[in-house]
């Protein structure tokens, strides 16, 4: 039980938590099919409230993640150190989210750039060295 | 005895009579719940990683599958019910983390009746989720023939009109045809066990017929949302346990507020916890 809560209060926190909880799941989906056209017809078109809605969606989870961490698992009562040394760790996943992402839509450009020079007449393609190393530019010389 | 000499030992080294033997606990937290801690972290770690994988194979895909498309199927014959069976599946996985939250709560007034009335409500709350992801599965598995190696959700990337319908026979000249849009998807249906891949002409007049998704949504959509659910599972049969050995009162002997409890707890909301990071990934975004 949180501290300094009397059983009642303790009792009135954990459904005030489900409340709060559920009521963000709803609109979490509401948005989510906003976003994807089904409440107004249409909005699946335009491309900036796409990404409105994906940030909202990102920090409504986190609020999410938030209030079970600190609330639910009693984070918010734990000394300090300890939140630190769980807490502070997950800040490196914001690199992996940069760098992975990143590396994700390298590859996509890479597939694109190999399936148009594939589907190009050979003559066609003058920067046939873009596809080779430095070392094997000769080749293209014989 | 070599315990009585590890002790001894720590005694003369740092002159404190507690610090080894638990007196002193580091962060005022006892060594299991700290260590559960530090377990959560490292598994918060693992679903990170598969979560990140799932995120760079989708930016690395030209198209990707529709999720309100892909699980708008529900019980009872629902159909284009986009999402609802998933929300559904969420709010008992919440339900359940409050539910638990009372059972820390009863055990904290040494109340082995309510801990264990609400350990079993906790186990009710996890095995009905077990059972709605088990649906989902089926469904997916069985009516729509999705497998880690063949996702049959596709996407079209040009608009136009079919020139077969759904079974695969071509439409007579007089029958109107049924057209698409950029961006629509579609599920490549099974008929007797082979697949049609439906002909179509694109507005731009050429020839193309239905090719089947990026083959890694279904084997992420396997690994990790099965992952999950093994973590439900074997959530479900540590919170049994723990409701046996709380109604046997072995806790309530040890006179520490339930503390196993509260440990498990612990394990069950992070469980919640990373389920509302696969429905944000999966299923929202």
């Amino acid at each position: 039980m949180a501290e300094g809560l009397t059983y009642e209060e303790g009792k009135k926190h954990v459904r005030n938590g489900l409340l709060l909880l559920g009521l963000v799941t709803l609109v979490e989906v509401f948005f989510s099919l906003l976003g994807k056209g089904y409440v107004i017809e249409g909005l699946d078109n335009l491309a900036w409230l796409g990404y409105l809605i994906g940030f909202a969606l990102v920090v409504l989870s986190l609020y999410k993640a938030y209030y079970i961490v600190y609330e639910f698992m009693h984070m918010r009562y734990e000394v300090r150190g300890l939140a630190f040394s769980v807490l502070l760790p997950t800040l490196l996943l914001i690199w992996a989210i940069i760098a992975f992402f990143q590396e994700g839509t390298s590859w996509k450009q890479r597939r694109e750039q190999i399936k148009e020079k594939n589907e190009a007449p050979a003559e066609d393609v003058k920067d046939l060295q873009g596809l080779l190393l430095q070392d094997d530019v000769y080749i293209m010389n014989k | 005895m070599a315990t009585t000499e590890t002790v001894t030992e720590n005694k003369t080294v740092d002159q404190q009579e507690d610090a080894w033997s638990g007196g002193k606990e580091p962060f005022k937290a006892s060594y299991g719940k700290l260590m559960m801690w530090y377990f959560l972290l490292s598994d918060a770690f693992t679903f990170a990683g598969f979560l990140i994988s799932y995120g760079a194979l989708r930016f690395s895909s030209p198209s990707w599958p529709v999720p309100d498309f892909v699980f708008s199927t529900a019980p009872f014959g629902i159909h284009d019910a986009p999402l609802i069976f998933v929300t559904i599946m969420s709010f008992l996985l919440i339900i359940s983390s409050g539910t638990m939250v009372r059972a820390v709560q009863e055990g904290h007034r040494e109340n082995v009746r309510g801990v264990v009335f609400w350990l079993l409500m906790t186990v009710l709350g996890g095995a009905g989720f077990l059972g709605c992801q088990a649906w989902e599965w089926n469904n997916l598995i069985a009516a729509e023939h999705m497998s880690v190696t063949t996702n049959p959700f596709g996407t079209h990337t040009v608009s136009g009109e079919y020139l077969e319908d759904e079974n695969g026979e071509p439409y007579g000249p007089n029958k109107e045809r049924e057209a698409f849009e950029e961006g629509e998807s579609y599920l490549i249906h099974q008929h007797d066990g082979e697949w049609v891949q439906r002909q179509f002409v694109t507005e731009a007049g050429l020839v193309g017929e239905q090719q089947f998704g990026p083959k890694a949504f279904g084997a992420l959509f396997f690994f990790i949302t099965g992952f999950h659910g093994f973590h439900v599972l074997s959530g479900v049969a540590f919170l049994l346990i723990i409701a046996i050995n709380a109604a046997s009162g072995i806790y309530a002997r040890r006179q520490n507020g339930h503390e196993m409890v509260e440990k498990i707890g612990l394990y069950w909301h992070f469980v919640d916890l990373v389920w509302v990071f696969v429905f944000l990934v999966f299923y929202l975004l």
